[in-house]
């Protein structure tokens, strides 16, 4: 296949940054992008230019760590992380245009690296349930029904690649902060932070500069992991909940 | 070098307690006068940072991911072990210590293996009250699967994902720790120095990865849970960042290196398709509960189905070889993973091979699915046969999967002691960083233990006993051997951005996969490993002249990084090779060729190779000197494996 990609180049965070055209003229329908990537990054050390700089680490779907804006959409046409996108999703002599995550809360670092760490900063808020290491009781002590297990996992799966912050035209961070929230909400487990740990991460969302959801759903429609948009109805009325009543009661 | 393990006195049962009470303990009020570096984020380093954290320790973690949370451990599939017995199937402490040595083919520390055994129960019940989603039964109650083969169900699961969920976990508590104050982090950093003061570790140099600032920190101990070097081989299951640098690093400082060349190859993953491969990857082992593996029994038949005008449907079942039920009819497609994965190398290597590239054999779902009905084989395995799907675009309800294995897991890795500190006092080993627990072979579900086990639950009592020996004094960054160190570090960068040679970075990476692969792989013998060893030491001598790293160092360089990982695969690379000629006998994942028995099965030459092989540096090409530490069994008795 021969492809022409269009790729974002910007050199640092000061950088205006711009497009840059390059040409591949063999590419295998059963590369991934990245390795499409990897084989455009060759050609371009051999020229002795500096190579395109992406995030990448697994390549499995994973770890969320790659993170390209392709066509439009993040992680591309298909509803799946950028890696475990294929050639074969492509026509011969298509024009591909990739660019980084957009959003204000997620700084460009270098051409396709963007700073993600507002995402950690959010979790560090309240993201967890507030056990130290040891004393604490048999696993089976706290059944729980397989129904709300399997949600709290549907929810668990998110994998914090920031799709769709980038998917929002609000760069809204609301499907992955209700992706947590939900989890530990459904759980035993996390019933007695339930509602601190629910303003706090909402607090810290704000904060990090992230836009507000106007429920377009663009983030669930891109999800790789098809986070549903329950969470965020949920995380509404976690959040109200809260709001409306003292830790008292 | 005497080599001390320290395994406490006493019945095997009782050696953890008593240690855990003889142990120094340092005073709650103190705690807060020591600083701690961890090194990696996965399993094992984010549970040890956040259980250091919650004791009150002053932790610096570092990772090169731009989060904690995407470290490898993420990719983990299939499961976690641990000896609750839930399903009331005769399991126990010490069946799975006597497992996991067994599995280990006696290569491994009596006294660490029950050790994990025995806190693995406790893992389950921190990680559920963290609010890990483990799949459940109807009734509430946690569900378990038996996994890679083993007799009873142990195994705790969250889907195919349950890496990804024990991680986050761990991440979880380690934000925690974070929003305390009692950790900082620093992502986006690699660790490329270790500083030694008076004989002792006392810090290290980074690189951020960002602004290329070489930075010196300092604390009472550095622990390390870098993971494994199954990136050597450039091809392998592991993450394209994960690397051996730190370790090796701190091997150049004195640290041994035990056991390299002992690498798990799993047999269940998707072939390589061409060569702009960059990685492999693996499919669940539980796959194999209902796979059938066969290839054709005639080579003419492999040949038409390569050449695409036979499809392996059409195949009628008297032209094809279950070779492993044929094999092993007791353990049949369940056998461990060194042994499917050697007979799918033989199989293909005889030319019955699938796939354009004849490296492939077929898992084949068509009899579970008669059997148990699509949706049953759906609800087991239906992410994993989509993920199939996604990467190959072959439909694995319809046509058998092509499997073929590749390389997963290092057993091998920094010698520690029982409180797993390696030789150097201060510097600690984690997870697949070290080498005490599995021997020659992991089995499968262990490895997420290990990395849990350790970070949780030993090391948080271990440290405390060297730490409480140690003053409170804090070594300035201004101190002659950070200095050094960090200008050590600058020069390797500037050597690397000066050569401007002509081949890349991943050229050299690919040549020294493909030498390991090729000749320190599934199977080997002295003359191959011998030419290897020239092979890499040519290689290496290239890449120091003739490598092309670009840009600068003041910038987020990636070819620099990469640079940096490669150099030091190519001198861990060779330590594999001279670790594996040294040892000529087989053994679990190692494989030599002429230490075979007359059915062509691994054997051990117990007399001669009870030992636990530690390497120790003697300067740049200077070949290493071998220490021995010997392995003792009292609780298991030393067999032969059998699974026919």
């Amino acid at each position: 296949m021969k492809i022409t990609l269009k790729v974002w180049r910007q050199k640092n965070a000061q950088d205006k940054g711009g497009f840059k055209t390059y040409q591949l003229d063999d590419v295998s329908p059963d590369m991934s992008f990245l390795e499409m990537f990897d084989v455009l990054n060759e050609q371009i050390l051999k020229k002795g230019e500096d190579p395109v700089h992406f995030d990448h680490d697994c390549r499995e779907g994973i770890c969320g760590t790659c993170s390209m804006y392709i066509n439009g959409k993040p992680h591309g046409p298909k509803q799946t992380t950028t890696c475990q996108l294929h050639m074969r999703s492509f026509s011969d002599g298509d024009t591909i245009v990739v660019e980084p995550w957009r959003a204000q809360a997620f700084p460009v670092v270098k051409d396709l690296v963007v700073n993600r760490s507002s995402f950690d900063r959010v979790i560090q808020a309240g993201g967890y349930v507030s056990v130290n290491t040891g004393g604490v009781p048999d696993a089976n002590e706290i059944p729980i029904p397989k129904k709300i297990a399997d949600e709290a996992f549907d929810s668990a799966t998110c994998i914090g690649c920031g799709a769709c912050v980038a998917a929002c035209k609000n760069a809204s961070a609301m499907l992955f902060v209700s992706a947590k929230v939900s989890q530990l909400a459904m759980l035993p487990q996390g019933q007695v932070e339930r509602k601190t740990r629910v303003e706090k991460m909402v607090a810290q969302m704000d904060e990090e500069g992230f836009g507000a959801c106007s429920n377009t759903g663009a983030c669930s429609a891109e999800c790789p992991k098809e986070i549903s948009l329950e969470n965020i109805a949920r995380l509404n009325r976690e959040y109200l909940k809260a709001k409306s009543s003292s830790d008292n009661v | 070098m005497k080599l001390d393990s320290k395994i406490p006195e006493g019945p095997i049962a009782e050696k953890w307690s008593k240690h855990k009470f003889n142990v120094k303990l340092v005073n709650p009020a103190n705690k807060r006068k020591y600083d701690i570096i961890v090194v990696g984020t996965g399993l094992a380093g984010a549970s040890a940072a956040a259980s250091f954290g919650e004791l009150g320790y002053n932790v610096k973690a570092f990772c090169f991911q731009d989060s904690p949370r995407r470290a490898h451990s993420i990719a983990a599939q299939g499961g976690i072990n641990a000896a609750k017995n839930y399903q009331n199937d005769g399991d126990s402490i010490f069946r799975l210590f006597y497992d996991t040595v067994k599995g280990g083919d006696y290569r491994s520390r009596e006294g660490n293996v029950y050790r994990l055994a025995e806190v693995s129960v406790d893992i389950i019940d921190q990680c559920v009250a963290q609010g890990v989603p483990f799949a459940r039964e109807y009734g509430g109650l946690l569900a378990n699967r038996s996994f890679g083969g083993a007799q009873v169900s142990r195994t705790f699961y969250a889907r195919g994902q349950t890496g990804q969920q024990l991680l986050l976990g761990a991440y979880s508590a380690l934000s925690r720790q974070v929003s305390n104050g009692k950790v900082k982090m620093y992502t986006r950093s690699e660790m490329l120095d270790l500083v030694m003061v008076d004989g002792k570790a006392r810090g290290i140099v980074t690189r951020n990865l960002i602004t290329g600032e070489i930075e010196s920190h300092s604390a009472h101990a550095v622990v390390l849970a870098t993971g494994g070097y199954g990136n050597v081989f450039y091809l392998s299951t592991n993450a394209m960042g994960s690397n051996a640098t730190a370790a090796w690093r701190a091997h150049k400082k004195g640290a041994l290196f035990a056991n390299p060349c002992y690498t798990q190859i799993h047999p269940t993953c998707i072939p390589v398709s061409g060569d702009h491969q960059s990685k492999l990857t693996l499919m669940s082992e539980s796959l194999r509960n209902d796979g059938r593996v066969w290839v054709p029994k005639d080579k003419a038949d492999s040949e038409k189905i390569r050449k695409g005008q036979l499809k392996p449907t059409d195949l009628p079942e008297d032209k094809r070889d279950y070779y492993l039920e044929r094999r092993y009819p007791s353990f049949g497609n369940l056998v461990p993973r060194d042994v499917a994965s050697r007979n799918a190398k033989y199989v293909c290597d005889e030319g019955r091979g699938v796939s354009t590239t004849g490296l492939a054999v077929y898992l084949d779902f068509a009899d579970a699915i008669k059997r148990d009905g699509r949706a049953a084989i759906e609800g087991k395995y239906g992410n994993l046969f989509d993920m199939y799907q996604q990467i190959t675009g072959d439909n694995p309800y319809e046509t058998p999967m092509k499997i073929y294995p590749a390389v997963h897991y290092t057993m091998g890795g920094l010698w520690v002691d029982y409180n797993l500190m390696t030789n150097v006092d201060g510097l600690y080993a984690i997870g697949e960083a070290n080498f005490s627990d599995h021997g020659a072979n992991r089995l499968g579900a262990s490895a997420l233990m290990q990395g849990l086990a350790d970070g949780y639950f030993v090391i948080p009592y271990t440290i405390g006993d060297y730490l409480a020996k140690m003053p409170y004094d804090k070594v300035s960054t201004d101190h002659e051997a950070f200095k050094e160190a960090e200008s050590r570090v600058k020069e390797i960068n500037d050597k690397l951005l000066r050569i401007k040679g002509n081949r890349t970075v991943d050229e050299f990476h690919k040549a020294l996969g493909h030498i390991m692969w090729e000749y320190c792989g599934m199977s080997r013998n002295e003359e191959g490993l011998k030419k290897a060893k020239t092979e890499i030491q040519k290689l290496r001598k290239e890449f120091w002249e003739d490598v092309n790293v670009l840009g600068t160092n003041e910038e987020l360089n990636q070819s620099l990084e990469k640079a940096n990982r490669v150099a030091d695969f190519l001198e861990l690379g060779e330590l594999m090779v001279e670790d594996a000629l040294n040892r000529s006998e087989s053994c679990g994942g190692h494989f030599r060729e002429e230490s075979q028995t007359e059915e062509g099965e691994a054997k051990r030459k117990d007399d001669e190779f009870s030992y636990v092989a530690a390497w120790e540096y003697k300067g740049p090409e200077a070949p290493e000197e071998l220490h021995k530490e010997d392995l003792v069994f009292e609780n298991v008795k030393l067999t032969q494996r059998s699974y026919k």
